[in-house]
C-alpha cells in the first residue's frame, strides 16, 4: 500500500460527516416543500435512493427502498418485488454498510445525537440484540404485508407502520406543521410512533446508532452483502504493529484484524483513523483506493 | 479472492436482471404510484 492510497482513504474517513450532510441533501433536495406542507409528486420517486428516508418527506427526492418494497409486495398485484429486490442487490454488492456510514440520512441524524456530551455506554455487552433487524425484516417488511391482506388482497406497510421512527420525523412533523388538515388527523397511531421516536433519540445519545444496531432492516439487507461487496476495508497484516486501536476505536464493536469484512461494520473509516502504522484502507474491485 | 469475483459478477448480473424485469412487469409504476401520495401508515394517521 502506497503512501498516497494511505492518505486518501484517511481522508475519505475524516470527510465522512460532510459526505453523510452531502448526501441527505440530495436523498431531500426538495427543501421548499418543507414550509408548504405537501410532497414532491415527479417521476424521480420511481428510483429508490439508498438509505432510510421517508418518501412522505415533503423534500424527499425519491422513494425510500424499504417503503417501496411493502408498496409492491403488499400491493393487490404483485407479491414479490423483483425491482427492489434487484436493486438492494446492485446496491448492496457495490457497497455494502457503507451506505449506513455514509448515506443514510437516519445513520447521520444518529451520528449527530450521539455527539451530544454526557454519559455514553458500549454496545459490546449487547449483540444478541442484532440479529433483531433480521427478524424485524422478514416478520414485518416481507411475512406481514404479503400475508396480511384486506378484502382486495393489499396489505398495510407494516414497518412504516408500526416502527420506522422517520416516517414521523421527517413527514409527520413538517408535514403538521405546515398543513393543519394533516395535524388534525393525527392520533393514537402517531402518538405511538412519536414515542419510538423518542427512544430512538434517548438511545442513540447514551449508545452509538442503536437503530442501525438492533432495529434497520435496510442496515440487515446491506450488511448480507458486506462480505462480497465491491468497497471494501483491507488490513494489511504485514504493516500492522498489532496496537488493537482499530479494534478499541470500533463503534460498532467489530475488531476488522480479524473480519474486515463483518456484517456490522459500516466502512466508517474510525478503524483507518486510528491506525497509527497506516494498515488500513478502503479498497475498490480489490484495488487500492485512489 | 477468485470465488468473490465470481460472486459478485452473478448478484450483479441478478441485480439488473431483478430490476430490469421488475420495471417491465409494472413494479416502477407500482412504486411510483406509492411514493408520489402521503403515506398515512408513514405518517401515523393509519
Amino acid at each position: 500500500m502506497d503512501k498516497k492510497t494511505s492518505m486518501l482513504s484517511k481522508k475519505t474517513a475524516r470527510l465522512r460527516g460532510w459526505i453523510q450532510a452531502a448526501a441527505t441533501l440530495l436523498t431531500n433536495i426538495h427543501i421548499p416543500n418543507l414550509f408548504k406542507g405537501k410532497i414532491y409528486q415527479g417521476k424521480a420517486k420511481t428510483v429508490c435512493v439508498p438509505g432510510l428516508n421517508c418518501y412522505s418527506c415533503p423534500a424527499a427526492t425519491g422513494a425510500c427502498p424499504i417503503g417501496a418494497f411493502q408498496a409492491v409486495v403488499g400491493s393487490s398485484k404483485f407479491k414479490f418485488s423483483y425491482y427492489i429486490t434487484g436493486f438492494f442487490i446492485l446496491l448492496g454488492v457495490t457497497f455494502g454498510r457503507f451506505i449506513c456510514g455514509f448515506l443514510c440520512p437516519f445513520g447521520w441524524f444518529q451520528d449527530l445525537l450521539h455527539k451530544i456530551p454526557g454519559k455514553k455506554f458500549s454496545t459490546a455487552g449487547l449483540k444478541p440484540l442484532r440479529y433483531l433487524k433480521y427478524v424485524i425484516l422478514i416478520v414485518f417488511v416481507i411475512l406481514l404485508p404479503m400475508l396480511v391482506t384486506n378484502s382486495v388482497g393489499m396489505g398495510d406497510p407494516f414497518f412504516c407502520k408500526y416502527i420506522c421512527p422517520q416516517g414521523v420525523l421527517e413527514g409527520a412533523i413538517p408535514l403538521s406543521l405546515g398543513n393543519a388538515a394533516i395535524r388534525s388527523a393525527l392520533g393514537k397511531l402517531f402518538s405511538f410512533k412519536c414515542l419510538i421516536l423518542i427512544a430512538v433519540v434517548v438511545l442513540s445519545i447514551l449508545f452509538y446508532r442503536p437503530f442501525c444496531k438492533w432495529i434497520c432492516p435496510l442496515g440487515a439487507i446491506y450488511s448480507l452483502f458486506n462480505k462480497v461487496s465491491l468497497l471494501s476495508i483491507k488490513v494489511e497484516n504485514s504493516k500492522c504493529v498489532g496496537c488493537n486501536k482499530c479494534a478499541k476505536v470500533c463503534k460498532m464493536d467489530v475488531d476488522v484484524r480479524k473480519t474486515p469484512d463483518h456484517s456490522e461494520c459500516i466502512r466508517c473509516g474510525a478503524c483507518i483513523k486510528a491506525c497509527p502504522a497506516n494498515a488500513i484502507h478502503y479498497q475498490f474491485m480489490g484495488k487500492k483506493y485512489k | 479472492m477468485k470465488c468473490r469475483k465470481i460472486a459478485q459478477f452473478v448478484l450483479l448480473l441478478m441485480g439488473v436482471t431483478m430490476v430490469s424485469y421488475g420495471a417491465i412487469r409494472g413494479e416502477a409504476a407500482t412504486v411510483l404510484g406509492k411514493a408520489i401520495k402521503l403515506c398515512l401508515e408513514c405518517v401515523g394517521i393509519g
